[in-house]
């Protein structure tokens, strides 16, 4: 693949709910290996540009372009379904913000993991199981809790089976929305650095969704803010966090407090 | 850029930065006005101004930390040069991964994470092999006197010295040929002084260009190849 062409690079993404403005005209470019934070308060836009940038949303202007693991770019707004929904099941990952969203809840922990390998065409039982038992230790499952249904987990360990089912597939770029949205701060603190992990172990480019600047200082190597559905300032985590230019960022950044 | 500077690590040309504080009324706060600095291989370069005068904006301009209004920030990058100042995003993520190290006061790290894996984070974004890697980690850390029993935890909770050291172990890591220094001493007894001074020479024996501020006197002599300030006719001496 061309190193040199974004894995997914929108532009002028507007999306109207009606009269009101979901989001309008955003522009950004994702690598391989990068992490992209899409910050902002509720409201801001910045889920629904994740949804527009995931195929979730039709925008109503603008154009998302992915370049799939064979070189061709794709525009996901226009792509036909049966498209869009292999490129979910290979390519690309979701993790809700709610576990529950992304998990099936009426099956085991392992099948939860196991289940997005055999749609991709996984046949064999006991490499599937094998490669679930791996994935449940990678994310700080214990492997003896592969038969227990996720409705017995605490939210964290739901999150983390979540994060488990979404990679078993080495997908190349994963949305995230809130990842730690909702979890205990102790609990976010072991899921940010495993996260850190597996994103730097795998190569992995990612788009996280938050209103946690302490979540992107330590995830993302980008960042976007958000405001009133558009994009006021984007720039390295660091120059955005220490350096904020726009008048809304420097009060987003001084509002926060630093125990 | 003059013909004197071609051999040089890094070139500063007329830079300008002002912070606006638009949550404190608008406030204009102009730090750097128009400064200049050439730093060759084998010099460290130590900056001379009182605490206040823009010393490590400077310095964080150079490392893109901070984005400057005017100006140029030529860093020497495999085989070409880089302007700090007005490179994209990728460029500055991996003129920071393979070509200047930055050691600032503080350390920030992700809680969890353990000592000797923050060490080595640099040569391992550098591409060098986890083992390798991690035996040079090991040997920093006992050079600089972390006791082994605290490599398996997280500096979250180590003293102020102990912090500072373990900042410096991930500073000198990985033979970066540029490095950045903003108060590498600022917290550290005069045993672990002497070990800061050590590796800066051996940083400049292999021909790394070190700019740093040095309040403490004697290590700014015992390391400085040349001291210059940032609002003086010196500054690009």
């Amino acid at each position: 693949m061309d190193a040199d062409r974004p894995l997914l690079r929108a532009r002028g993404v507007t999306r109207y709910y009606g009269a009101r403005i979901g989001c309008r005209d955003v522009g950004l470019d994702l690598w391989p290996g990068e992490v992209l934070g899409i910050v902002g308060e509720s409201g801001s836009g910045k889920t629904t540009l994740l949804g527009c940038l995931c195929g979730r949303l039709a925008p109503s202007g603008g154009t998302v372009e992915f370049t799939q693991r064979d070189g061709i770019v794709v525009d996901i707004p226009t792509l036909p379904e049966p498209a869009l929904r292999k490129l979910a099941r290979t390519d690309w990952g979701v993790v809700h913000q709610n576990p529950r969203d992304g998990l099936r809840l009426g099956v085991s922990a392992g099948a939860n993991v196991g289940e997005r390998l055999m749609a991709l065409g996984a046949r064999h039982y006991g490499r599937i199981r094998q490669t679930a038992a791996d994935w449940l230790g990678r994310v700080e499952i214990d492997r003896g809790r592969i038969d227990d249904w996720p409705e017995t987990f605490s939210s964290g360990m739901q999150q983390r089976l979540q994060i488990a089912r979404t990679l078993v597939t080495e997908p190349r770029l994963v949305f995230m929305d809130e990842p730690t949205g909702g979890l205990d701060v102790s609990v976010q603190a072991r899921l940010l650095d495993l996260l850190r992990r597996l994103v730097t172990d795998l190569g992995l480019a990612a788009v996280i969704v938050t209103h946690d600047l302490a979540v992107t200082r330590l995830l993302a190597h980008r960042l976007l803010v958000m405001r009133g559905g558009e994009a006021v300032e984007w720039g390295l985590t660091d120059q955005v966090l220490d350096d904020p230019q726009h008048p809304y960022t420097q009060l987003l950044v001084s509002s926060v407090l630093h125990p | 850029m003059s013909a004197d500077d071609r051999g040089a690590v890094l070139v500063v040309e007329g830079l300008h930065k002002t912070f606006t504080l638009h949550t404190q009324g608008g406030i204009e706060l102009p730090v750097l006005r128009g400064v200049d600095l050439v730093v060759r291989p084998g010099e460290c370069v130590a900056l001379s101004d009182p605490s206040g005068s823009g010393k490590s904006t400077l310095l964080r301009a150079v490392y893109a930390n901070y984005r400057p209004q005017r100006g140029r920030i030529l860093v020497a990058h495999d085989g070409g040069r880089v302007d700090m100042a007005g490179a994209g995003p990728r460029e500055l993520l991996a003129v920071r991964r393979r070509t200047i190290g930055y050691v600032s006061q503080f350390l920030r790290v992700i809680p969890r994470v353990p000592t000797l894996e923050v060490v080595v984070e640099p040569l391992r974004e550098f591409g060098v092999p986890r083992d390798l890697a991690l035996d040079r980690g090991r040997a920093l850390l006992t050079r600089l006197r972390i006791p082994e029993r605290l490599w398996n935890l997280s500096p979250v909770t180590f003293s102020g010295g102990e912090q500072q050291r373990v900042n410096l172990a991930r500073g000198f890591v990985a033979d970066f040929p540029i490095l950045l220094l903003d108060e590498p001493t600022a917290s550290l007894d005069v045993a672990s002084r002497a070990l800061v001074v050590e590796l800066i020479h051996d940083a400049l024996a292999r021909r790394a260009g070190i700019v740093g501020a040095f309040h403490d006197a004697e290590v700014r002599e015992a390391v400085a190849t040349r001291t210059v300030s940032l609002h003086g006719a010196g500054a690009a001496a």
